[in-house]
């Protein structure tokens, strides 16, 4: 089906967004536009995108202390983490592709890049994928990854994270972002971390210990809600 | 009182290691059953053929080597088609990385894509849209590829006329070449210095 161009979105607010140029996190500094960035009118080019509701979604798809099983549970602690997916109006987006990757308990990612000490856990890919559901909800079943040493000041260590990656209904939508977990201490230490400048901003990438999702002698949980762009009416334009 | 609007999620970088969630070849793993990649379009789909390829540097002028990169363009009539289905002959969207292996070339299989309207009517020359993910890249870049051979469309383009230096315009063009003998179109991203990619806000 062709696309409409009806949409429009929310402008993107990019004082509570990290700047390109957040000199702390050394590789920003090579990696950040001099020039200004140029503003354009959304056409129907930045207003619709890919709709992947019909992608093959494999069983464990969303089940990462599965869909790496070579004959055991990977090791770590068992956790959920799940949340709504909602645009800046609140409302739910149902049926958007919500991506995540991790490294596993001891920080190791599954990357031929990664060299870190940490072993590989031979049970534990670190890689999910899920659409939401009609009211924009979104499971996943993982371990809670470990915090690793990076190349950046002599001793700088992320926090435990997760990687998010939200399409959303257009290509304007686009997000990739990282989850943390309530309580690490390493948060306000970590410069990926302070490269965006407001506290308020901070926390709302900090999971909550969900004790109504957890598992009683199964697992906890971890709640995690996601805001999009708003997708607003448009009225009167250009005409 | 201004309407309360909730905060969008903030970015945080897409990291070394973004392949392993969302170019699962690229970082060495096996994949899953389908995977969304840089095969837009198949030998039948209707349209002019073409290989997308570049490399992306940074303000020092080196390869960025652990690039991941999407492409969202319409199909070669001007119709965007958000319904992603691999058994369809064309998908309009794509994902492709640049690696630590030889060349460390972004590439994607597609056809060169039709005139597009913008919202006040005036046609959009033949481009697509690119988005930009990496290490040290905050927040994503967003920005457009056009094609050299179409000069015409490009200087009446509403969106590159929004550029008010006409030598950056020149960053958006890719360049006419060959990949294994089919017609490919080069678009170098530099992502800061001299020759600085035009990146936009949308």
């Amino acid at each position: 089906m062709p696309a409409e161009d009806n949409r429009r979105f929310v402008i993107r607010d990019r004082n509570w967004h990290p700047k390109a140029l957040t000199p702390d996190y050394k590789t920003s500094i090579a990696r950040s536009p001099r020039q200004a960035l140029v503003s354009i009118p959304q056409s129907i080019s930045e207003t619709t995108g890919p709709d992947f509701s019909h992608l093959k979604f494999a069983e464990h798809d969303n089940d990462l202390l599965l869909n790496f099983n070579n004959g055991g549970l990977p090791i770590g602690e068992r956790i959920i983490v799940s949340g709504r997916v909602m645009d800046q109006y609140g409302k739910p987006i149902p049926h958007t592709l919500v991506e995540m990757w991790q490294a596993n308990a001891g920080g190791r990612y599954r990357h031929k890049n990664d060299r870190y000490l940490a072993p590989l856990d031979p049970n534990f890919g670190g890689v999910g994928r899920a659409l939401t559901d009609s009211e924009g909800r979104y499971i996943f079943r993982t371990i809670k990854p470990g915090p690793y040493p990076w190349r950046n000041n002599p001793n700088d260590w992320r926090p435990a994270h997760i990687h998010f990656s939200l399409n959303g209904p257009s290509i304007s939508t686009r997000l990739i972002t990282q989850l943390y977990f309530e309580g690490d201490p390493l948060i306000p230490l970590c410069p990926i971390v302070k490269s965006i400048a407001n506290p308020d901003a901070v926390q709302t990438l900090i999971a909550k210990l969900d004790m109504s999702t957890a598992n009683p002698m199964d697992c906890l949980a971890y709640r995690f809600d996601i805001v999009l762009r708003g997708q607003r009416k448009t009225h009167f334009e250009n005409k | 009182m201004p309407v309360e609007l909730l905060p969008e999620t903030p970015s945080q970088t897409a990291g070394p290691y973004v392949h392993i969630g969302l170019a699962l070849a690229a970082a060495g793993n096996p994949i899953r059953e389908q995977e969304i990649w840089n095969q837009m379009a198949r030998p039948e789909a209707p349209g002019e053929h073409i290989v997308l390829v570049g490399h992306v540097y940074d303000g020092n002028g080196h390869l960025v080597r652990d690039a991941f990169l999407e492409l969202w363009q319409a199909d070669h009539q001007g119709q965007y088609d958000e319904d992603y289905d691999p058994s369809k002959a064309f998908n309009g969207f794509a994902r492709t990385a640049t690696t630590f292996d030889a060349g460390s070339e972004w590439t994607a299989y597609t056809v060169k894509p039709g005139v597009v309207n913008n919202a006040a009517g005036v046609p959009m020359a033949p481009h697509v849209n690119v988005a930009l993910f990496a290490r040290g890249i905050n927040i994503h870049l967003n920005t457009r590829l056009y094609f050299e051979d179409e000069a015409e469309a490009n200087a009446k383009d509403p969106v590159l006329n929004l550029i008010e230096q006409p030598q950056r315009r020149e960053t958006l063009i890719a360049k006419r070449c060959e990949v294994d003998g089919k017609p490919a179109y080069r678009f170098d991203i530099r992502i800061q210095g001299e020759g600085e990619t035009v990146f936009f806000d949308f």
